[in-house]
């Protein structure tokens, strides 16, 4: 295969503490190498570029169920695109993209690994599908448990063993990544319609409350030492006042330390933080971001996406049933749910962000100040929670707001009620612009190293993967408009997949093979697991066990990361 | 008595119809499972029809010979309900409100006695139509 | 030794029963025994293995006869069509896996074909609806856990879905519905008196084509407001009734099924249903679900979801973009405006499903069937290639009328040489993109080439 060299670009490789130096980027048949190992390389002349391995994003909605139904279900969102055909297949829809476009508009940002958000383990076979049609990113898909009837079961009465057996069968079983958890119990309340408003709250029925169903998930996730933690996405979400239940939740992670052989150091992802950094009441919310940003800062075994808001038309979609529902009564759109049997929910509602909303430009502000408060960018991650908050195609924004106080003050000042806006948030007091460094922690080595992956991805050392990103950013001399930022990040000058050239001055140029990442746990036998498996598919799936694992010939390209937990 | 009757005709899926088109839509079974048209009793007597008798319904865009039965699934009177299939399908008019579905349901027909005619195959129907029918 | 395969799907209808066993012979050619299956599944199995499969393409000639040929020269024939045709149609997929559709999508797409589905002419009125109004629904697992109250409204599972009843609906017994039967309320509503009204609790008799009025009257009264004394044939006091057992159902499922998407009103039918499910989700848990025909009928709206964003209908003429509008770009609307040039059917019949003004006018010029079976299609077509019977022959995913995948298996081998639908469509892609090359053709958009080639800037 190729050898190629990457020369005199300005590298930011945070895992290794390189912060901007001209460093010689070597690749070899798909690996990142010493320089002394390429014989006859091509050159890639990068000066006056800036260098980063390729981007990993912890949390996005791109493939599955619910991000289908969206696509599906808003017709209107493709009517007046007019995209010119450059990949091998066209690209359809904006909030809520064809796989294709998803691929392509990753790698055109220099992304080279996704994490979907939440796959519901009864879908699997249909995530993966669409896994194989996604080109050129990796993707790894993270299960919902959290309101899984076997885990509600097992962590009432405290049986870490048994949902420790019981979350690595459903890993194997739908070739999944970790331990996503969508509002933990509230979503199989919905299944009556109902809710869970805190964290104490007990579930109908199973009578365990979401306090007990987190705290024995990461418990479970370090008796396993998974790569990633556990990821959750706390209950109440979106109501104001909810920093309370949102300070109580990252507390349950308190006492506890990340046991695993990934190098990952928290023992809780909490995603999505704007949507759950809200006080007040009512439409008069207000943030409270500096409270929970202080307990964020000082507590190393958490790490946090900021789910920014992007003040576009777009599409909700999470597991969290009841927050759908409240959300179609907010702005009678038109309303998807499915509820998944013995599992989770979705819902899926269109949404207009709009600067001249009040509530919308303070969501906003307060999405800013997380990632401008984060003390430690390693621990802080850029996401818009995509499609929720806005597409993942405004990350380039959101990295301009985060590097430019001129660009937040630009925005504030095309805001409806700015003064009201600044009123409630801290925003307009927060003078801190991002660096390169840090942006390249929030994008690619923090999240790899949350991950569990960073042996291979989010990084440029030798023996990992050659995925890397070129931006036409002179980091000697940044641009003083800020939109140039934007620019570079939207479109790379060159990314390189597995070492490849998938993308060159923004343009998809070829298709590189993607693979499907997943975990598989060795566990101790466990036969009461086992029984309970078997009575549930006997008794109340609508569908045969043998028939619910996915099938060997639907995982394609699998790059499968082994756990040992037998021992 | 009367010679003519007009009724609101639909098209539905049956499972005679299931089972027939899986053994092939050339089979004598796919024949006695479609090409019937049930209709209430009422509307039976009052164009004077004999148990099994042919008759010939007509729409808006074409007509077809079928066999007028009670059936078990019972219609209101002035509704008649012949199985999808082939000779449903020789009626319904393609018209689709702008949906692109036809239709295949509240059609308004004629219903005659067809005394002394014949049912036609399904491949008669449809090939016939389509000018490769060769008389076989 | 004859050998039993067991948890086999069902490749008929969008119940997706999933746990058949099927033995099959020493060979792998014939089935012997079918178990759990209902009769129409049933005669799936047998009949796939009976004599008088089709194993060659067949090609039409001047005297109206057919004539074998190649699977190479069909799928040369099948690509030079394509080329030809200004704006082809491929419609169908009523019965093919879901790597069939996708691998379908990439032909449509090469081609600047219009690609559709069987939901055109069946739950078309639905992805309307669903457009304007969404889709409040579950899986059926919840159903039969939770369900107290099961509307079966225009719809007729005794006849086209067997076993929806016994295994999602009425009788099962599950986590929280451990009387079965005893526990459910049971409402049917539809202007026959069907076999599914028989096992009905309270039978609703409608008006044919007053769905919408009387979908209204519920609407109004579960609002509290007063409504006539009767409303589409229906008595004020069964409407009062029945709307009283919704509000008080702890979860409801409404299945509805062609009789409101075939019927005057359509998709508006559809989309008050909707509005009926989201008004009672205000008081207690309410769904709604598409009876869905044919066991992946479901999947092509799926896979073309993620493939273009749209389900069906699906213009891909301008090739670098598609464009759905129902109505106009819906099959049978452009073959009565003579709007294509060639027609595709694939997995499906539509020589017996158009109606025959359709079918003409589609006639008028080529017509190519794929489909394992001999149908009406079939024997009309210009050329029919056969190909393996999926669920039977051939394996893969199909989305149940839930939209929940379901893995199918292989139980039988295909006749000798018969290929998949997958495979045929690859095929006749790969064609497509060799007599372009040959002839010149330059694609519309720049670099549609794309795959594996490392390109990198001296
Ligand atoms: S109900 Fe449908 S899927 Fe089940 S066996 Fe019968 S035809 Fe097949
Ligand atoms: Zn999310």
């Amino acid at each position: 295969m190729s050898e190629i060299i990457i020369k005199n670009g300005f590298v930011f490789d945070p895992l290794q503490g390189i912060r901007g130096d001209k460093v010689d980027i070597a690749i070899k048949d798909g690996k990142i190498v010493e320089t002394t190992a390429l014989t006859n390389p091509k050159t890639i002349d990068a000066a006056g570029m800036t260098v980063m391995a390729g981007g990993v994003d912890i949390h996005s909605h791109v493939v599955g169920p619910k991000v289908n139904t969206g696509r599906l279900f808003r017709p209107e969102e493709k009517l007046f695109q007019n995209i010119k055909k450059t990949g091998s297949r066209m690209e359809m829809g904006t909030s809520i993209p064809s796989v294709y476009k998803t691929g392509y508009d990753y790698a055109r940002m220099g992304y080279s690994y996704v994490n979907e958000a939440a796959m519901p383990p009864l879908h699997s076979p249909h995530v993966h599908e669409e896994i194989r049609d996604t080109p050129i990113i990796d993707i790894s898909a993270m299960p919902v448990f959290g309101n899984n009837w076997f885990s509600l079961e097992y962590l009432k009465n405290n049986e870490i063993e048994n949902n420790a057996a019981y979350t690595a069968w459903l890993l194997r079983a739908t070739r999944g990544f970790g331990i996503k958890i969508v509002n933990p119990g509230g979503s199989e309340a919905w299944g009556w319609g109902l809710n869970c408003a805190n964290i104490h709250e007990p579930v109908p029925y199973f009578d365990v409350t979401p306090a007990q169903i987190i705290t024995g998930s990461i418990e479970t996730n370090e008796y396993l030492g998974l790569p990633h933690s556990i990821h959750i996405h706390p209950n109440n979400l979106g109501n104001p006042g909810n920093y309370v239940d949102t300070l109580e939740t990252l507390k349950l992670a308190e006492g506890y330390t990340a046991k695993n052989a990934f190098g990952r150091t928290q023992v809780m992802h909490l995603t999505h933080l704007q949507f759950h950094a809200y006080g007040g009441e009512g439409f008069n919310f207000e943030s409270k971001v500096p409270e929970i940003m202080d307990y964020v800062n000082s507590h190393d075994n958490i790490t946090v996406d900021i789910g920014q808001v992007t003040l576009d038309e777009t599409t909700t979609m999470t597991a969290d049933g009841p927050f759908e529902h409240h959300l179609r009564a907010v702005n009678n759109l038109k309303w998807a749910n499915v509820d998944v049997e013995l599992e989770t929910a979705a819902g899926v509602v269109p949404f207009v962000y709009s600067a001249n909303n009040k509530a919308n430009a303070v969501q906003w502000a307060i999405g800013l100040e997380i990632g401008l408060l984060a003390k430690d960018p390693m621990r802080t991650y850029i996401t818009t929670d995509h499609p929720n908050a806005g597409p993942f195609t405004r990350y380039p924004r959101v990295i301009k707001w985060l590097m430019s106080q001129a660009a937040r003050e630009a925005q504030m000042d095309a805001f409806k009620h700015r003064d009201k806006v600044i009123d409630v948030t801290n925003i307009a007091g927060i003078d801190r612009e991002l660096t390169l460094y840090e942006i390249a922690q929030m994008t690619r080595a923090g999240t790899a190293k949350a991950l569990g992956i960073a042996d291979m991805y989010g990084g440029l050392a030798p023996g990992m993967d050659a995925d890397v990103a070129i931006y036409n950013l002179n980091a000697e001399s940044m641009p003083s408009d800020a939109e140039e930022i934007e620019k570079a990040f939207s479109r790379c000058a060159y990314m390189l997949k597995d070492g490849i050239v998938a993308v060159k001055d923004g343009e998809i140029v070829a298709e590189p093979a993607k693979r499907t990442i997943w975990v598989d746990v060795k566990v101790p036998e466990n036969a009461q697991v086992n029984r309970d498996i078997y009575e549930h598919f006997l008794k109340h799936y609508s569908l045969k066990l043998e028939n619910y694992s996915l099938f060997e010939e639907h995982l394609h390209n699998p790059r499968v990361i082994e756990v040992n937990a037998a021992e | 008595m009367v010679d003519k009757l007009t009724l609101n005709m639909i098209t539905q899926r049956s499972i005679e119809e299931g089972i027939a088109m899986e053994k092939g839509k050339t089979t004598q079974e796919y024949f006695e499972a479609c090409s019937i048209i049930e209709m209430n009793e009422e509307d039976i007597r009052t164009l004077g029809l004999l148990p099994n008798q042919l008759v010939r319904v007509t729409s808006e865009c074409g007509s077809v010979i079928v066999k007028a039965i009670k059936g078990r699934q019972t219609v209101y009177p002035g509704l008649a309900h012949i199985p999808q299939g082939v000779w449903s399908n020789q009626i319904v008019p393609p018209r689709t409100q702008a949906t692109g579905e036809p239709q295949y349901s509240g059609f308004p027909v004629t219903v005659e006695s067809a005394r002394g005619e014949k049912r036609k195959s399904a491949l008669e129907c449809v090939q016939g139509a389509v000018g490769l029918w060769n008389g076989e | 030794m004859p050998k039993k395969i067991e948890n086999v799907g069902c490749p008929y209808c969008g119940v997706c029963c999933d746990d058949l066993v099927v033995t099959v012979s020493d060979d792998g050619r014939k089935v012997l025994e079918v178990e759990n299956a209902c009769a129409i599944g049933n005669e799936i199995f047998q009949h796939a293995s009976s004599e008088g499969r089709i194993s060659l393409p067949r090609l039409r000639q001047p005297d109206g006869t057919y004539k074998d040929i190649s699977y190479d020269e069909a799928v040369d024939y099948a690509a030079r069509v394509l080329i030809k045709a200004k704006k082809p149609l491929i419609f169908g997929f009523g019965s093919t896996n879901c790597e069939g559709m996708a691998a379908a999508a990439k032909v449509a797409e090469k081609a600047g074909a219009v690609l559709d589905n069987c939901a055109s002419i069946c739950h078309g009125s639905s992805f309307l609806a669903i457009f304007d109004n969404g889709y409040p629904s579950c899986t059926l697992g919840e159903t039969k856990n939770r369900a107290d109250v099961i509307v079966y409204w225009g719809s007729n599972p005794a006849h086209a879905h067997p076993r929806h009843m016994s295994r999602y609906s009425i009788f099962p017994r599950g986590f929280f519905t451990g009387k079965g039967h005893k526990g459910r309320k049971i409402i049917v509503i539809d202007p026959r008196y069907t076999d599914t009204a028989r096992v009905a609790d309270i039978y609703v008799q409608v008006k044919q084509g007053q769905d919408y009025d009387l979908f209204n009257a519920f609407r109004t009264v579960i609002r509290g407001e007063d409504i006539p004394d009767e409303v589409a044939g229906v008595k004020k006091e069964q409407i009062l009734q029945v709307a009283e057992i919704l509000k008080k159902a702890r979860f409801g499922t409404i299945f509805y099924g062609m009789g409101l998407c075939h019927s005057d009103g359509r998709n508006h039918n559809v989309d008050i249903a909707i509005s009926m499910t989201r008004d009672l989700n205000d008081f207690t848990k309410w769904t709604i679900m598409a009876m869905r025909g044919h066991y992946n009928i479901a999947g092509p709206g799926v896979v073309w979801a993620w493939t273009t964003g749209y389900p069906y209908c699906i213009d891909m003429s301008k090739k670098d973009r598609a464009y759905m509008n129902p109505g106009e770009t819906s099959s049978v609307d452009l073959a009565m405006r003579d709007e294509v040039d060639a027609f595709f059917n694939v997995g499906t019949d539509a020589g017996a499903h158009f109606p025959i003004e359709a079918v003409k006018h589609l006639k008028k010029h080529p017509w190519i069937t794929i489909d394992p079976n001999i149908c009406m299609a079939s024997e009309i077509s210009d050329l029919h290639i056969p190909v393996g019977i999926v669920g039977v022959e051939v394996p893969g995913i199909v989305y149940r009328m839930d939209n929940v995948p379901i893995q199918y298996r292989q139980v039988l081998n295909p006749p000798d040489g018969v290929i998949s639908d997958e495979e045929l469509f690859e095929r006749i892609h790969q064609r497509i993109s060799e007599i372009e090359a040959e002839e010149g053709i330059t694609q519309t958009s720049a670099a549609a080439a794309g795959t594996q080639t490392s390109f990198v800037g001296e």
